[in-house]
């Protein structure tokens, strides 16, 4: 049985989260192959940007520290890519990035027209000197780039949005108004630091970075409870998902989709297969559907 | 103590060095670490850069990582003294699988020697042993092993003037019969001596390097086709070789551009 979202079949809920993998068709292929229902690319950005200098992520046990710091070729030169992920024969959400509403709407235009099943806008890295998180934070200028963006794209339109926003279900509405066809929350919380006491400086290159993984999962699942009470568009709730209770949890706060990233790490690259097989589990030990407790936590509010 | 592997990086001080020539430098630790031959570690140097270095050395106190001075990163990392600070961690991703047994030959190019020399160590049978460099001052670990190497060099320095390749051939058709053939080097070499394989059905492990940056597995940085050079490798069997069409063919640039290699080795070793 396939899931409906926004006018696609996927074949499950699980979603590989920008910046995991997601650097080429084949190895969107092979997330795909190994159970994911809707794969993410790697944000795209406005020029070529090679990123922070290592380290860049560091494994903390309870979840991930990274600052990557947003590499891309550049939308202009991704041709080849573009041309192997022609003949694909699975959906593909295209992230991208812009430090201007004038870039995010200029590298959405030149992307739409490659042919992902969605764009996703990353209004929402921490990672960047003046990329992103900047638009997430503000309600106005969160709509503004939602808004922007829509006119030049024939996809649907997916906001990425901070846990740094100090009213999420606020931005989440501005994005619903300004024409987002579905909300992906939340990008990395923080961000953080870990210093190390012999080197006596922080590890990450660029100091600071997103965490992830299972210690923000509790935050993930709050801003997603937020953002269902505000919005009446699909949620794809990430953020410390790593086995099918955990999903569980996220579609009970409201989430239609479920992305993975850091449990990569913890679980093997078939993390989604065995997600999604988990949720089903679940589901069936409980005489339950999505539909069910889809939203479910919200009953008693 | 249990011996794991280090996910925050360990901070070790270089407990010696050894100048190997005027370009390589072997920086010994000494700490515990699991090891498989063909593992590598992600090397940080604080304030500067980190990358990945396939283990040389391994036993039970202690192991070293062998650096050829080429990029940067590598040309800052030889001149490390004694004393001075590093952080290590892993080691990361699969190792050579190892035959006791079993025929094997052993196929070096250069730098290419670091990762299969504790590999060598732990063979206890008759090997065939073909290790090749450019010059005779770029042969590393002369006198390590209790095998003789056939050694070859581009200039004829030293050895057979010519290609390990051209040696593995000649071993090949005087019927020495071999089971496995293990091998690091350059990339274009490694393809040679797989194709070698390919042509007479001999299986064989490569040892790939990618740019790296989580080292386990999620950042996507070293994607070579479907396989991920820092989990899934970075040794990998002909089985996967067959249908990797980015073996000898391209890599991704630190911006996830993919380049035809040798664009990416002048990068690299910039």
């Amino acid at each position: 049985m396939t899931v409906p979202f926004i006018g696609k079949q996927l074949k499950n809920r699980t979603v590989l989260a920008s910046g995991i993998l997601g650097n080429s068709k084949d190895i969107l292929e092979r997330v795909h192959e190994q159970g994911c229902g809707l794969v993410t690319m790697k944000s795209i950005g406005p020029e070529p940007r090679d990123g922070h200098k290592n380290p860049t992520v560091i494994d903390l046990g309870c979840g991930m520290i990274n600052a990557v710091g947003l590499p891309s070729p550049g939308y202009q030169d991704m041709e080849e890519e573009w041309a192997e992920l022609e003949s694909r024969n699975f959906p593909v959400n295209a992230s991208i990035y812009g430090g201007s509403v004038e870039e995010f709407q200029r590298v959405a235009k030149f992307v739409s027209a490659k042919g992902p099943d969605f764009i996703e806008i990353n209004i929402s890295c921490p990672n960047s000197e003046k990329h992103g998180m900047l638009f997430g934070v503000n309600r106005q200028s969160a709509h503004d780039v939602v808004s922007a963006v829509k006119k030049v794209i024939d996809v649907p339109l997916i906001a990425k949005l901070t846990p740094q926003a100090i009213d999420i279900g606020d931005i989440a509405k501005a994005c619903q108004d300004a024409g987002a066809d579905a909300i992906c929350a939340i990008n990395t919380v923080g961000p953080g630091m870990v210093i190390d006491i012999e080197a006596q400086m922080p590890i990450l290159a660029f100091q600071k970075g997103g965490l992830s993984g299972p210690m923000i999962k509790p935050v993930a699942v709050r801003c997603v409870f937020d953002i269902y009470k505000a919005v009446t568009i699909p949620i794809i709730g990430l953020g410390g998902i790593s086995t099918g209770e955990d999903a569980i949890e996220m579609i009970m706060a409201g989430a239609s989709l479920v992305g993975i990233g850091s449990a990569v790490r913890y679980r093997g690259i078939n993390v989604f297969e065995k997600v999604a097989r988990e949720m089903d589990e679940w589901l069936l030990s409980h005489n339950t559907s999505f539909k069910e407790i889809h939203g479910a936590a919200h009953q008693q509010n | 103590m249990e011996i794991k592997s280090q996910q925050k990086p360990l901070m070790l001080r270089v407990e010696k060095k050894i100048m190997e020539s005027k370009e390589f430098a072997t920086l010994f630790f000494k700490y515990p670490l699991p090891f498989i031959p063909g593992q590598f570690v992600m090397v940080w140097i604080p304030g500067f850069d980190e990358k990945p270095y396939t283990i040389s050395f391994h036993d039970q106190d202690g192991f070293a990582i062998t650096i050829e001075a080429k990029g940067l990163f590598s040309k800052k990392a030889i001149t490390l003294d004694k004393g001075e600070i590093v952080g290590i961690r892993g080691p990361f991703g699969n190792g050579f699988t190892i035959h006791q047994n079993k025929r094997v030959a052993v196929v070096a190019g250069g730098c290419g020697m670091a990762p299969l020399a504790p590999l060598v160590e732990t063979l206890d049978q008759e090997t065939i042993f073909i290790q090749g460099a450019r010059t005779k001052e770029f042969i590393l670990f002369p006198d390590r092993f209790k095998f003789e190497p056939q050694y070859c060099t581009d200039d004829g320095s030293f050895g057979h003037k010519g290609f390990v390749t051209d040696l593995l051939k000649a071993s090949i058709s005087s019927k020495k019969n071999i089971d496995i053939v293990y091998t690091c080097g350059p990339e274009i070499m490694m393809h040679k001596v797989f194709e070698i394989c390919e042509a007479s059905k001999i299986p064989c492990q490569v040892s790939l390097e990618r740019y790296m940056r989580c080292g386990f597995g999620v950042c996507g940085a070293c994607v070579c086709g479907k396989e991920i050079v820092c989990k899934d490798g970075p040794v990998f069997e002909s089985q996967t070789l067959r249908n990797m069409k980015d073996f000898n063919t391209k890599a991704l640039l630190k911006s996830g551009k993919a380049v035809d290699l040798p664009d990416y080795f002048s990068w690299r070793c910039k």
